[in-house]
C-alpha cells in the first residue's frame, strides 16, 4: 500500500487529497499541517473582518472530510528535511516518516522588508493566516487609526474588510497606484477612487523610512500616526525543502506538466510551485487558489500513478471593493483594444491572433467567456471580436462552436 | 476501490436555438420559480428579475443560457469560499458561504452565473429543490428548451 505524505495543508493540499483519491482509494494519507486548523478558505480572511462571514462559514471542506479521505493530519507540525535517497520526511519533532510520493504544498509566507524601528511598534500584525485575522480583529476598534503598508490584493481586502469597524484607515506603497501587479495606471485610479470615496486615504510612491513607537516617518518626510499597523508588502514561496534536498528551485519550486519536481517521487502545488502560464508561455508562481486547487489535484493524481498534466493555467483575479469589480486575466501582450462601458474600462490584449489577456473594471458580466478564450487560446478569426469587446456573448460564436458547447456533456 | 460515478448518466437543460423565440419567458419562470412565492405578479410585476437563466442573442439568433452541470466543473475549482460543490452530477452553491467575489464569473466559459438580487451568487440547479421538470422547459412555449439525456 502506497503511503504519501502532503506538506501543507490548504488549498493545493485539499486538491492533493482529491486528486490521490480519484486514483487510489486505499493508499496512506498524512498532511504536515503547520497551522492548527483544518483546511480553510485563506482569501477569506478579509471578509472575517468585516463580519461578512465566520469561522463556521470559512471552512474549505465539510468537518468530516480528512475523516473520509483516510487522512491522518499533524497538527502543529513543520516539514523539516527530506531525504531523497531513503525517500523519507524529517519532522521539526524528530519524527520521521516514510513516503513514496510527496507533495510539498507548503504556500508562501509574508515578506516583511527590514524597517527601522519596526520592533518599537506595538501592535503589528501581518495578514496571511486565519489567526493574524483573529489578532487583528481583536486589536482594530471603533476609532483605531490603521496603517497598511502595501496597496495590492492583500492589504487592499485588508483595508475593505476593517472598514467596517473603523472609519481611519490609511494604505501606502511604494508603487505610483493600487493593485500595481495587474492594474495600469487607468484602471487602478478608477479602483482607488472606489475605495477612497468610502473612506480608505492612501500615500502612494511614497514607503515608510522608519517607526518609532506608533509613528511612521515616511521616505517622503511626511509622518503618520496610527494605533495598529499591517504589514501586506507581499508573499515568497516556501522553497526551503526542495532546495535543501538540491532540487531545483527558481522564484517557486519547478515542476514539470505533472507537478513533479526535480527530486523523484516529489511533487510541488499551489503559491510555493512554478505553473505553466499558457498566456505567456512561462513558468511561473501563480498564486492563486483556483491554480492550487488544480495543480494540487494534477500531483495527487500523478502521485497516485495516474496521469494528469496541467498545461493551461493563466494568472487570473477577481477582486472587488465596496461593489466595483476588477477582472484580469492572462498576459497585457500585444495589441490593445479598448472599450469605455459606463462606469468601467475593458482592455483587451491581443497577440499572434489570440486574445493574451485583458483588464475589465466595472461591466464584468460573463467574463469567463473572455477567460476561456485567453486559457484555450482560440483563434479571434473563428469568433466575432467585434461583438465580444462591446460583450460578453457566446452570440460571438459561430453555431457550430456554440452546437458544441451548450448542445452535449461538456 | 469505488466505480467511478457516471455522471454522464443525468437529465441536463439543453436549448436548440433554432427554436428559440427569444421571448425570455424562460427567465420569468425561473425568477418565479426561485422566488419562493405563490402568486407570479407578487412575485415579479415591477421588480428587477435575478433569473438563473438567461437570453442571449441578436436579430439573427436568440438562445437560453444557463448552468451546463460540467463534468469537470471549473467553477467548483476555482471557488475561494468553497461554496460551489457537485452532489449527484448537480453543480450546487451554497449561498451562506458565498462571499460574493465574483471568481466563478470570471471562470465560467459559459457565462452562466450571475449573482442573485443580493449581491450573492446563484446559479441554475436544475429545480432539484422543487422536482419534476425545471420551470424554464416546463413553461418554454416553443419546446425551445428541453431537459433530457445527451
Amino acid at each position: 500500500m502506497a503511503e504519501y505524505i502532503i506538506v501543507g495543508n490548504g488549498t493545493a493540499a485539499a486538491g492533493c487529497i482529491e486528486g490521490i483519491r480519484s486514483v487510489d482509494a486505499a493508499g496512506g494519507i498524512t498532511v504536515v499541517s503547520e497551522e492548527k486548523n483544518p483546511v480553510y478558505c485563506r482569501p477569506l480572511i478579509s471578509y472575517l473582518l468585516g463580519g461578512k462571514t465566520d469561522e463556521n462559514r470559512m471552512n474549505y471542506r465539510p468537518a468530516d472530510f480528512y475523516e473520509k479521505n483516510g487522512c491522518r493530519v499533524l497538527y502543529g507540525r513543520r516539514a523539516e528535511k527530506i531525504d531523497p535517497e531513503e525517500r523519507t520526511l524529517q519532522l521539526d519533532d524528530g519524527s520521521v516518516l516514510k513516503y513514496d510520493a510527496l507533495c510539498d504544498a507548503a504556500g508562501s509566507s509574508p515578506f516583511v522588508p527590514p524597517f527601522e524601528g519596526l520592533e518599537t511598534v506595538e501592535k503589528r500584525f501581518g495578514f496571511m493566516t486565519l489567526d493574524d485575522a483573529k489578532a487583528l480583529k481583536k486589536a482594530v476598534k471603533k476609532g483605531s487609526r490603521v496603517l497598511i503598508v502595501g496597496a495590492g490584493l492583500i492589504g487592499l481586502k485588508c483595508a475593505e474588510g476593517l472598514r467596517a469597524v473603523t472609519e481611519n484607515i490609511t494604505v501606502c506603497d511604494l508603487a505610483d497606484r493600487v493593485l500595481s501587479s495587474i492594474l495600469d495606471a487607468e484602471c487602478a485610479s478608477l479602483m482607488q477612487k472606489r475605495l477612497e470615496e468610502n473612506g480608505i486615504s492612501f500615500m502612494l510612491s511614497d514607503s515608510v523610512a522608519s517607526f518609532k513607537g506608533n509613528t511612521a516617518v515616511m521616505k517622503s518626510g511626511k509622518t503618520v500616526d496610527f494605533d495598529v499597523l499591517v504589514t501586506a508588502v507581499g508573499v515568497r514561496a516556501n522553497t526551503s525543502l526542495v532546495r535543501d534536498a538540491s532540487g531545483e528551485v527558481n522564484r517557486g519550486i519547478a515542476v514539470n506538466d505533472r507537478m513533479e519536481t526535480s527530486i523523484k517521487g516529489v511533487y510541488a502545488a499551489g503559491d510555493c510551485a512554478e505553473g505553466f502560464d499558457v498566456s505567456s508561455g512561462s513558468r511561473k508562481v501563480l498564486a492563486l487558489m483556483p491554480s492550487a486547487y488544480m495543480e494540487g489535484h494534477a500531483a495527487g493524481v500523478n502521485m497516485a500513478g495516474g496521469d494528469e498534466r496541467l498545461a493551461n493555467e493563466i494568472p487570473m483575479n477577481s477582486i472587488g471593493f465596496f461593489g466595483l469589480y476588477a477582472m484580469t486575466a492572462g498576459s497585457y501582450e500585444g495589441t490593445l483594444y479598448e472599450e469605455r462601458p459606463e462606469g468601467g474600462i475593458k482592455r483587451f490584449y491581443v497577440k499572434d491572433g489570440v486574445l493574451a489577456g485583458f483588464m475589465l473594471i466595472g461591466q464584468t458580466e460573463r467574463a469567463g467567456i473572455y477567460t476561456s478564450l485567453v486559457r484555450e487560446r482560440t483563434p479571434l478569426r473563428d469568433v466575432n471580436f467585434e461583438i465580444l469587446k462591446k460583450i460578453a456573448t457566446s452570440a460571438a460564436f459561430s453555431s457550430q462552436i456554440r452546437g458544441k458547447k451548450f448542445g452535449g456533456v461538456v | 476501490m469505488a466505480s467511478p460515478m457516471r455522471v454522464n448518466d443525468m437529465k441536463r437543460v439543453y436549448v436548440n436555438e433554432k427554436w428559440c423565440l427569444g421571448c425570455r419567458l424562460c427567465e420569468y419562470n425561473c425568477a418565479f420559480a426561485s422566488s419562493g412565492i405563490r402568486y407570479m405578479a407578487k412575485a415579479l410585476k415591477g421588480k428587477a428579475i435575478f433569473p438563473k437563466i438567461h437570453v442571449e442573442g441578436d436579430d439573427g439568433i436568440t438562445f437560453a443560457v444557463s448552468c451546463r452541470h460540467c463534468t469537470d466543473p471549473i467553477c467548483v475549482k476555482s471557488c475561494i469560499a468553497g461554496a460551489i460543490y457537485k452532489e449527484d452530477g448537480v453543480v450546487k452553491i451554497n449561498r451562506e458561504k458565498c462571499v460574493g467575489c465574483l471568481t466563478c464569473v470570471l471562470v465560467c466559459p459559459y457565462g452562466a452565473l450571475a449573482p442573485g438580487s443580493d449581491g450573492v451568487m446563484q446559479k441554475c440547479e436544475l429545480c432539484t429543490q422543487s422536482g419534476g421538470e425545471p420551470a424554464c422547459v416546463k413553461g418554454c412555449p416553443n419546446r425551445a428548451i428541453v431537459y433530457e439525456e445527451r
